[in-house]
């Protein structure tokens, strides 16, 4: 057991992919002596070489489509994107050429490559800096995407997506970077692509992911004071979704609060909403209701605390749901 | 490995204060020729070299590749007019820059090829036909990359030559002498991909040869619309050479490209070529080039195409007799009969098969709705079985 920051986490992690096997690198803008713009990656470039830890030019196609060869040569190169909002240049290699290359080849080709993202709100920063595109990934087939929401996960998954023989994006929550919390470097308990239950209860399920499952289970607890029992799921993967465990947490509550900071339409707790609906209904009490950003460009920092989801939203959906 | 940065004073602001625009970026750059189109030899100091080993062999080898992949793309046409494919897209006047280049790389070089490089394919030893399960609808892909150095058809524009470099720094980091070789047009090199692909290979000084093929015509769009300077002319902003060679000369193809992959071999980094050719056919079979240029110019590029070219040389030197000619039509209708076969033979894949290959790894939603399709088509068949039973009744 070690306790360290998800950044700090993430950082092991990538120390121990790079240490495990000489075909991984890292690349990236900034992320060398700079150690990226949140310092992930500090000290890697030192310790593993410029090879291994690549600051790339500034272009983040490039970055990518230079990945995909990579990676038909045989390496397993990660690549940073340095903001949520700047991945969209590299839109076009990650869905059109990375997803597709598999299928296309009819299995013969494979293209390992991971994509660190950090993404999400809450950060007090200027446009471009705040998004939750993650929804617009999770559409295209071939792709796998995760979010850690604490350490331990962030340690263990980014491991775990290097591991994976599949293109994986992971959409890192830059505003709980610095969270803090015990890894246990010995076991990741789980495999990366499914959801954990991360707080038991009877009344209603709240699924969550990345920045919002400390708000979730915040909600929980002060709804436990009203007498309310919330049972929180971490989604932790968002493509492919654990639809197992959310079922079987609906069948228990019956009924169920999704929540993102990205806007609610078109997003991934509508499709949660639905695949529950097919899935449970008949245990259903209430609809699924849905905690989300709103059908807006991100908003200013100065009022974005009025568009993320926070415990009162949170709240006001369970009243709904339970009033039912 | 990788680039040594530029010292400092590249960027000194004082010598550059003191520096003047001493050329003029539109100017045209020398056209390398080795064959004019009477088939009259030329020589070149710089690449004359780089051909010196063509002996009437080789070239009556070129001349074959060239005719083979000719009547292989007529034939391809064909079959797309009578219903077979679903779309082609023509080579006709591009063998010379293909065959030419192709030829030139070694086993252990890497193709990263658009969708109209089958001259190219040809070289590396690719079946033909496997080419034609794309335009047939059968396979996205259509062979194995891996048995031949010649990556699959890419059709998103340029996005190719991003992974041509990438696959470049692979084999940096690799310590192997191979060469990897980003084909694309005229229009595509307006595509940002390219511009990035340029500044990574400069970057990292990789082992790229960037082919640029400017037949004139993205699709309707003439390349003066894509560039107020001569293609090549754009190497020196990223800080490699550009070449401009006449890609209807498949000597001179061959030399400059040789030429350019020693050169990235050796460490000295990437090279453009533009190979300065002319689309004679279609953009694909879904076009018409009646619409948009004239007749005339199509009637000034015939006079150029680069098999009469080399036919000529041939025959004027007695490197190649009527026997020889005679006997490559053959074997090109030979080729086209075997291509009609494997065309015809080509079946649709099963549906199910789409379900195998989104994802390397198990994936819970793809099993799915696999079984979920299984359960569907099942239904029909109980439905079909349902109704022969009744009708027997």
């Amino acid at each position: 057991m070690a306790t360290m920051t998800i950044a700090k986490a993430i950082t092991s992690g990538l120390r121990a992919v790079l240490a495990d096997d000489p075909k991984t690198l890292i690349m990236g803008e900034d992320i060398g002596k700079l150690g990226g713009v949140y310092r992930v990656t500090e000290g890697l470039q030192a310790e593993f070489g410029a090879d291994r830890v690549v600051d790339t030019p500034l272009a983040e196609s490039g970055i990518l489509g230079t990945a995909i060869g990579l990676s038909f040569r045989g390496y397993r190169p990660i690549c940073e994107i340095q903001f949520d909002g700047f991945v969209f240049p590299a839109f076009n290699q990650i869905t059109t050429q990375l997803a597709k290359i598999r299928s296309r080849s009819s299995g013969m080709l494979s293209a390992p490559v991971v994509i660190r993202i950090p993404y999400g709100g809450g950060i007090g920063s200027i446009e471009h800096h705040s998004e939750s595109p993650e929804a617009l990934f999770a559409h295209t087939a071939g792709l796998r995407i995760i979010t850690p929401s604490n350490p331990h996960d962030a340690y263990w998954m980014t491991q775990q997506a290097v591991a994976c023989q599949d293109p994986v994006i992971i959409f890192e929550p830059k505003r709980r970077y610095w969270l803090k919390g015990e890894v246990d470097t010995e076991s990741a308990g789980r495999d990366a692509f499914s959801a954990q239950v991360v707080r038991e209860g009877t009344d209603v399920t709240i699924v969550a992911y990345g920045p919002l499952v400390p708000v979730a289970l915040a909600a929980a607890e002060a709804a436990q004071e009203d007498g309310n029992s919330v049972e929180v799921i971490d989604l932790r993967s968002i493509s492919p979704i654990d639809f197992d465990t959310v079922t079987a947490s609906v069948e228990k509550t019956g009924r169920l609060i999704v929540t993102h900071e990205a806007p609610t339409f078109g997003g991934i707790g509508g499709e949660i909403a639905a695949r529950v609906a097919e899935r449970a209904f008949l245990s259903m009490e209430a609809p699924v209701l849905r905690v989300g950003g709103f059908h807006m460009p991100y908003p200013l920092a100065k009022v974005e605390e009025q568009y993320l989801p926070d415990i009162d939203r949170l709240l006001e959906a369970l009243d709904r749901s339970l009033a039912y | 490995m990788g680039a040594e940065h530029l010292p400092a004073s590249e960027f000194d602001i004082e010598e550059l204060e003191q520096s003047l625009v001493t050329s003029d970026p539109a100017d045209a750059p020398p056209l390398v020729q080795l064959m004019a189109p009477d088939g009259s030899l030329r020589e070149d100091t710089k690449y004359g070299h780089y051909a010196a080993h063509l002996d009437g062999e080789a070239l009556r080898a070129m001349y074959r590749d060239m005719a083979l992949v000719r009547r292989f793309d007529q034939e391809a046409t064909a079959l797309q007019r009578q219903g077979q494919l679903l779309l082609w897209p023509p080579l006709l006047g591009q063998e010379a820059a293909q065959i030419g280049s192709g030829t030139a790389l070694q086993a252990q070089d890497y193709v990263f090829p658009t969708y109209r490089e089958h001259g190219v394919a040809l070289t590396r030893g690719l079946e033909l036909s496997k080419v034609l399960r794309l335009f047939r609808g059968v396979s996205n892909g259509g062979w194995d990359p891996r048995e031949s150095n010649f990556h699959l058809y890419t059709l998103v524009l340029a996005a190719q030559s991003l992974h041509a470099v990438g696959y470049a720094m692979g084999v940096q980091r690799d310590g192997d002498d191979a060469v990897t070789v980003a084909y694309f047009g005229d229009g595509a090199s307006s595509e940002g991909d390219v511009h990035e692909s340029m500044v990574f290979a400069a970057s990292n000084q990789s082992p790229v040869v960037f082919f640029c093929q400017n037949n004139h015509w993205a699709i309707s769009v003439p390349t003066e619309v894509q560039s107020r300077i001569p293609l090549s002319n754009r190497a020196s902003g990223y800080g490699f050479p550009g070449v401009r060679v006449d890609g209807n000369d498949v000597v001179a193809v061959h030399a400059v490209t040789r030429w350019a992959l020693e050169r990235a071999r050796s460490g000295k980094g990437p090279v453009l070529i533009e190979a300065f050719t002319y689309r004679m056919s279609a953009h694909t079979t879904a076009d018409d080039p009646t619409k948009y240029r004239e007749l005339a110019e199509e009637e000034k590029w015939r006079e150029r195409d680069p098999l009469l070219r080399l036919e000529r040389y041939l025959r004027s030197t007695n490197t190649a007799g009527q026997d020889f000619f005679d006997q490559i039509a053959a074997e090109a209708d030979k080729l086209a009969a075997s291509t009609r076969a494997d065309v015809l033979a080509m079946e649709a894949p099963d549906f199910e098969d789409h379900f195998a290959n989104v994802y390397a790894e198990p994936h819970p939603l793809i099993r799915e709705e696999l079984e979920w399709h299984r359960q569907y088509q099942a239904g029909f068949a109980e439905e079909t079985a349902g109704q022969a039973e009744g009708e027997a009744r």
